[in-house]
């Protein structure tokens, strides 16, 4: 057991210096002299020199690097050119939008897809399977972006129930906050639901055609006792795996959801920094980005690990 | 490009012998079994024409702008409507088909092409090789999907091509991932440890008897992967950072039918049900071809 902690939590940091690197590398093959960029347009020569000599941008790249993952690790990941904040303190301004709003969007995906797909599988080919599986394959079809337009364009043109866009923050107005939230948490939410609801039905058919299953119900436990007892919870576990790794499709998402429902989150923060070619707060949000992906999914295959025994004694089988 | 498509969509994984007539009753008899499957299949391939033949089906000049033609709705002269510069919608809807599926197609070929070498020598040689490229691809899948592209975008700049190649490169961890699990499983296999007894270089082992294993699986992959992308360039268009206008692609009308949803709102109906419906298909086809190749039952 340990073992796999430390085997697994080692490959971790691998990536995270190979992710380093390259969000490093990415950045400064950005076309233009950084230190033009942060000078601004009416510097001159001298200027631009003196910001070079500050930031230190003339030494060899190996050693800028390494001053860099030094700063990042002490948590200064530096300050953004155009509002001169620090780049921590505005991820931690936006980042909480945008966990809330994938909170909401993780609710209604779990909400829709876990039912959708237990039922699937229970009442497997007829009309609910069929129903279920023809609405999953829909929800990856559809490109979130216009079904966010779609929505706008019902509830806020059409019916005028809901705000289009816009945000305020929960502890001004809960319902306010909610009613702006619901639309981009649904736009998000439906892909997620749609790959969730299909693993769901998957794991959930495997499952019950485990011997313990037939066991179950050879000692005479109703059919629902059986699903919501047994069957169920087992099936369950190959769903958060999935859960972990659809984290970087939700952060995808969330930059286009933002975007159409103008929502001031993390997501727009990253257009933004990009647009704004503001390199010190795009080289900070991807490395952000990249390294909670890897720490979530870490903690995805621990937890994993954990509720089920076998994957543990799996992977000490491989190693030797 | 089109060939390749047709190709995935309705034929076997071909082998030279088998006779013509047997492969097309098959899939017919396939297609019957499926008929979701093969609807999906048939429209794909409708796309694929409309392609082909925009100019003659378009009617209109896609970047003809006319001032007296601004945002009106459909009609019998323009059944899409018109947009905010008085563009025939029906046109560029056609006209944006090429776009899409050159974006779709091209993207995941180059994400093959980088991919399955790089999955094909770690699985096959195992080993430092095989952690290196390993931990490579564990640190391409962290960069979502999209922030890869538009990272990639932004140091390449926006257009078409770039915007494929970055689509391209998002897609190829995948790719990795896929052919080196394939590998692994199909390089233990009785008939691979008997060419290597025989004496069969790693080259002929890898180009003769494990590709042509896993060929149906990344197939079915591609056409998983071929709807995905086809969105992603349309939301690549929709930021600006795809293709430029004012050419005409699904993506960057949707980004223009956003200010006129009050006013003028079929201009977003049409291209986003293009995507839709594309994108649908592709995936119905993917799965009636997923029962043809990969017979394991879910």
């Amino acid at each position: 057991m340990v073992d796999f902690l430390v085997k697994r939590a080692a490959i971790s940091v691998v990536t995270l210096v190979v992710i380093s690197m390259v969000v490093f590398t990415g950045v400064r093959m950005i076309p233009g002299d950084p230190a033009r960029v942060m000078a601004g347009t009416d510097a001159d020569a001298a200027g631009i020199e003196a910001i070079r000599e500050k930031y230190g941008l003339g030494d060899p790249i190996p050693v800028q690097y390494l001053r860099w993952v030094g700063l990042a690790i002490r948590g200064d990941l530096g300050h953004s050119i155009r509002t001169r904040e620090s780049v921590v303190h505005t991820v931690a301004i936006k980042l909480p939008i945008t966990m809330e709003l994938a909170f909401l969007s993780l609710l209604i995906a779990v909400g829709i897809a876990i039912p959708a797909g237990v039922l699937a599988a229970v009442r497997r080919n007829t009309v609910w399977d069929m129903l279920a599986s023809g609405a999953s394959l829909g929800g990856v079809s559809i490109p979130n972006f216009w079904l966010g337009i779609m929505l706008i364009l019902f509830f806020s043109v059409q019916l005028g129930w809901l705000p289009a866009s816009g945000f305020v923050p929960i502890w001004e107005s809960p319902l306010d906050n909610l009613r702006r939230m619901i639309m981009p948490a649904f736009v998000l939410g439906t892909a997620l639901a749609a790959v969730l609801m299909r693993q769901t039905r998957n794991s959930m058919i495997e499952v019950l055609s485990a011997d313990y299953i037939r066991t179950a119900y050879s000692k005479g436990l109703a059919g629902r006792a059986v699903v919501f007892r047994h069957a169920i919870r087992n099936s369950l576990i190959p769903v958060v795996t999935i859960l972990g790794l659809q984290m970087g499709a939700l952060m995808s998402g969330a930059v286009v959801t933002e975007q159409i429902f103008v929502v001031p989150g993390f997501g727009r923060l990253i257009v933004e920094a990009v647009f704004t070619r503001d390199y010190p707060l795009v080289q900070g949000v991807v490395l952000i980005t990249a390294s909670s992906y890897v720490l979530i999914n870490l903690m995805v295959d621990l937890s994993y690990s954990l509720l089920n025994p076998r994957i543990r004694i799996g992977g000490a089988a491989r190693e030797s | 490009m089109s060939p390749s498509t047709a190709a995935a969509t309705t034929a076997l994984p071909a082998s030279a012998t088998a006779a013509e007539p047997d492969r097309l009753v098959r899939v017919w008899r396939q297609a019957r079994r499926r008929p979701a499957s093969a609807v999906g299949a048939a429209i794909v391939l409708l796309f694929v024409a409309a392609e082909i033949a925009a100019p003659w089906i378009a009617g209109a000049d896609p970047m003809q702008s006319d001032w007296k033609l601004i945002r009106k709705p459909p009609s019998a002269a323009h059944p899409f409507g018109t947009d905010d510069l008085g563009r025939d919608t029906f046109a560029r809807v056609v006209w944006g088909s090429r776009i899409s599926m050159q974006a779709g197609v091209f993207s995941i070929l180059l994400a093959i092409a980088v991919g399955v070498p790089l999955g094909l020598v770690a699985g096959f040689y195992r080993g430092v090789l095989d952690q290196a490229i390993m931990r490579l691809t564990d640190a391409w899948l962290a960069f979502p999907f999209l922030i890869l592209a538009i990272g990639l975008v932004t140091i390449m700049g926006p257009s078409l091509t770039n915007a494929t190649i970055a689509i391209g490169l998002g897609a190829t961890p995948t790719y990795i991932r896929l052919t080196r699990g394939l590998v692994l499983s199909t390089a233990a296999e009785d008939y691979v440890q008997g060419a290597r007894a025989l004496g069969a270089g790693d080259l002929r082992l890898m180009s003769r008897h494990v590709l042509p294993n896993i060929v149906s699986s990344l197939m079915v992959q591609a056409t998983i992967s071929i709807p995905i992308a086809i969105i992603a360039e349309a939301v690549l268009s929709f930021l600006g950072l795809g293709v430029q206008p004012p050419a005409p692609s699904w993506g960057t009308m949707l980004n223009a039918a956003q200010q006129f949803l009050d006013t003028a709102p079929w201009m977003a109906w049409w291209p986003g049900l293009a995507i839709f419906t594309l994108a649908l298909s592709f995936n119905l086809a993917g799965d009636g071809l997923r029962d043809l190749l990969d017979p394991r039952d879910y």
